[in-house]
């Protein structure tokens, strides 16, 4: 006290601390501010691929009196028989004041490009039907469909020359005397890929994303935890294994479009296995995602504590015994997780596929390995590079699919992890 | 534990089993490949796949069409005779000698070339924007590294213009901002060749280089700004289409077909006075129209099943004809004669 100049430093605390909470605050500020920013771009890309794909879900769909032409439908040659004609002149007698050439051409944009294929399948399935006049929903054109949906504006569609006056009268006067419905599309997720958007479907593409996927599991899953269980629980430590470990790693960070490289060069050019097939997009894919699954299945081994090991040892259990008994098991979630999400990294990828052919046009749906087949990735790819306006919604609708399996492939990853997962 | 053991010996098991069967698969790969391989242009992929699905339907497999672009089509193409080698390959230009002697360096030597019909390069903006009438000369300024000195005759230098007014004072002061394909699209390579060749050319100097060296001319001709005018903007057409509705300011290059698509969002400029419409590109006075073609393995004809009755139905009239549906998709059709004569000699080829 004899030294007031001297100021105590009690004091200099307490001055500080406002500054301090200060600061303190601040920085949560900032971290909830990120947060929200993060929120944002998500919530904007979601809503807007949203807005834009759900109406591809539904299709508008139009009945109209089908006379089933018995001298235009063979018996014999139900498969093969002009199923455009049948409906053009359904579609003739429906509007009998249609007469200039012009205007029935313009009449066919009524229907979808794909209706000839709707009715085809309609007769296979009712021969008893031919002969007689049917009332049958068909598919709507993609102007008309993109106008009822609420896509398009009329008068845009009539600028893009999308439709024409005449055909919206039409639908109106249809849609009047209630012959218009809109519907769940489930030809989009069992058809294949079309040049016609209202044909077109995600069924070839999911089913040669399984393809890849079970190629990618069952070769990626075994070689990656063997790899993982010798180099952690085996292998002397040495510079050797150093090295390894390290090239592995950087093996995580290597571009995907390199691993589409490699297969392009070893499994096509050298092994001749075909192009486009599934099987070696998921050799290529194997290649992209062993790494990821031994480092964390290198991981969950590490976590499991060495005094399980030793209580194995010391009741006399052998090495291998420790390791595929108590070990492995323990660890197993852990692998799991770690592959589940180098698998949902891999099925979103189309870079190394472009290599090895798979971003193809494929409408038959494949039915083994080696038939050419595309992915869903793939699929978006290539619908989003079409001039034509409806492939647009197809593409958002396909992303929403594609987004619904990431979610659910790392739910899983989460829900594995917190069901089997042990503390110690 | 026992239990545990049980389903990681089964894991084992099922994967060994698994890696067999793949194993077994390897065999049939080499057996007869019944699936057309097609492969190149984006351009002429959207008609490619039309085609390939009515063939489709007539009881053949459906084609595979890949998009790799004119000149990845091409060496794929020209890599080799045989089942693991494509049949087909789209182009947006002819095929170049260079290519010409890679294909027969690899045993590729008989090689149908189809002419299917053209396709208009377009200029367009938004239709908030104004449209303005280019000239080749307008456009070769515009995008060309290299630009002829406006004050001292013979002489190149680094292009000076920044906004559009410029070039030309009755165009508006606006900044020059176009966005285009990238060096591997043969939209690009088109274009090189039909609007900055010509545009270059109206300066006499430089047609008098183009006599005499060729080079040093396609070296000025070809080589595009890259001080941020001229934007790459990847091979996704729909892209531009895009940012041109979100800039008026913008100019875009794209195909012929995404202007017919998005005639409510874009317009095109006219070039030396002929606007892009389907009339002036078929009658060829839209200056950049170029050919379509498809190229056909002769040595694939008859052993991968189709490949005849693709090129047929390709070139049939309801499909390349003035109201087929590849006409309908934005395919601008040849003239009548011309469809006869192509349509003839490919059949004497086949």
């Amino acid at each position: 006290m004899n030294r007031p100049s001297r100021i105590p430093t009690a004091d200099i605390v307490r001055r500080s601390l406002p500054r301090r909470y200060k600061k303190e605050r601040r920085f949560l500020i900032y971290g909830a501010l990120s947060i929200v920013v993060c929120f944002l771009f998500l919530g904007i890309f979601f809503s807007g691929i949203f807005r834009m794909g759900w109406r591809a879900f539904f299709e508008t769909r139009i009945k109209l009196p089908i006379y089933l032409d018995p001298e235009l439908i063979l018996p014999y040659n139900i498969k093969e028989s002009d199923y455009g004609l049948v409906i053009s002149q359904s579609l003739q007698r429906f509007f009998p004041d249609v007469t200039s050439r012009q205007e029935k051409r313009e009449l066919s944009k009524l229907l979808g490009a794909g209706v000839e294929e709707v009715l085809k399948e309609f007769v296979i399935k009712h021969p008893e039907a031919v002969g007689s006049a049917v009332e049958i929903w068909l598919p709507a054109g993609d102007g008309i469909n993109l106008i009822n949906k609420g896509v398009i504006s009329k008068e845009r569609a009539i600028q893009a020359g999308l439709v024409t006056e005449g055909i919206l009268q039409k639908f109106e006067q249809l849609s009047s005397d209630g012959r218009v419905s809109t519907g769940f599309n489930s030809r989009f997720f069992t058809s294949g890929d079309s040049h016609t958007p209202s044909m077109a479907g995600i069924g070839g593409a999911i089913v040669g994303s399984f393809y890849l996927m079970v190629v990618t599991f069952f070769l990626s899953f075994p070689i990656g935890v063997g790899a993982a269980i010798y180099l952690e629980e085996c292998a002397p430590k040495s510079r050797l294994t150093d090295i390894i470990d390290i090239n592995i790693n950087n093996l995580t960070a290597v571009p995907s479009i390199i691993f589409g490289l490699i297969g392009l060069a070893i499994f096509l050019n050298f092994f001749k296995l075909p192009r486009s097939s599934p099987l070696v997009g998921g050799l290529v894919l194997s290649l992209m995602t062993i790494p990821v699954i031994v480092i964390a299945s290198k991981s969950a081994l590490k976590s499991v504590p060495p005094s399980i090991r030793e209580a194995a040892l010391g009741v006399g259990a052998s090495k291998i015994q420790t390791i595929f008994h108590h070990v492995v098991p323990l660890a197993l979630p852990g692998m799991f997780t770690g592959a589940i999400l180098g698998m949902a990294r891999a099925v979103g990828e189309t870079a190394p596929l472009l290599m090895v052919g798979m971003v193809a046009f494929v409408v038959d749906i494949p039915k083994k390995l080696m038939d050419p087949a595309s992915a869903l990735p793939v699929q978006i790819y290539l619908w989003s590079d079409q001039p034509d306006r409806a492939f647009n919604e197809k593409a958002a609708a396909a992303i929403i699919v594609l987004i619904f399996f990431m979610i659910a492939m790392n739910s899983a990853a989460i829900f594995l992890r917190k069901k089997y997962e042990r503390k110690y | 534990m026992n239990q545990k053991k049980l389903s990681i010996s089964t894991a084992i098991l099922v994967c060994a089993s698994f890696i067999l069967i793949v194993t077994a698969w390897f065999s049939p790969a080499l057996a007869a490949r019944d699936t057309i391989q097609i492969v190149g242009s984006s351009t002429v992929y959207p008609f490619s796949i039309t085609v390939a699905e009515h063939l489709g339907k007539k009881g053949f497999k459906t084609p595979k069409v890949e998009s790799t672009g004119t000149g990845g089509g091409f060496k794929l193409f020209c890599a080799g005779v045989g089942e693991t080698h494509p049949d087909i390959s789209n182009a947006s230009r002819a095929i170049k000698d260079s290519e010409k002697e890679t294909c027969a360096l690899n045993g590729v030597k008989d090689i149908i070339e189809v002419k299917i019909g053209y396709d208009g390069i377009v200029l367009a903006v938004s239709k908030k924007g104004q449209p303005m009438d280019l000239t080749t000369k307008d456009i070769f300024l515009a995008i060309a590294k290299q630009v002829p000195d406006p004050k001292e005759e013979g002489k190149i230098i680094p292009n000076p213009y920044k906004t559009w007014k410029d070039i030309n004072p009755n165009f508006p002061n606006i900044k020059i901002e176009i966005y285009g394909p990238p060096p591997t699209s043969g939209t690009r390579d088109a274009f090189l060749e039909l609007a900055m060749e010509s545009g270059a050319k109206s300066f006499t100097f430089l047609k008098e280089m183009a006599k005499k060296d060729e080079k040093q001319f396609k070296s000025i001709a070809h080589t595009i700004r890259e001080d941020g005018a001229y934007i790459d903007a990847g091979e996704n057409d729909n892209l531009i289409v895009q940012k041109l509705d979100g800039n008026p300011k913008a100019l875009g290059i794209f195909g012929f077909s995404f202007l017919d698509q998005n005639q409510d969002k874009i317009q095109g400029c006219s070039i030396n006075g002929a606007k892009p419409t389907f009339e002036n590109i078929a009658s060829g006075s839209y200056p950049l129209a170029r050919p379509l073609f498809f190229y056909v393995k002769k040595a694939h004809v008859g052993v991968i099943p189709g490949i005849k009755e693709y090129v047929e139905e390709f070139l049939s009239e309801r499909a390349i004809g003035d109201n087929g549906y590849l006409t309908q998709k934005g395919l601008i059709p040849l003239p009548k004669e011309e469809r006869e004569k192509v349509r003839n000699t490919v059949k004497g080829q086949l």
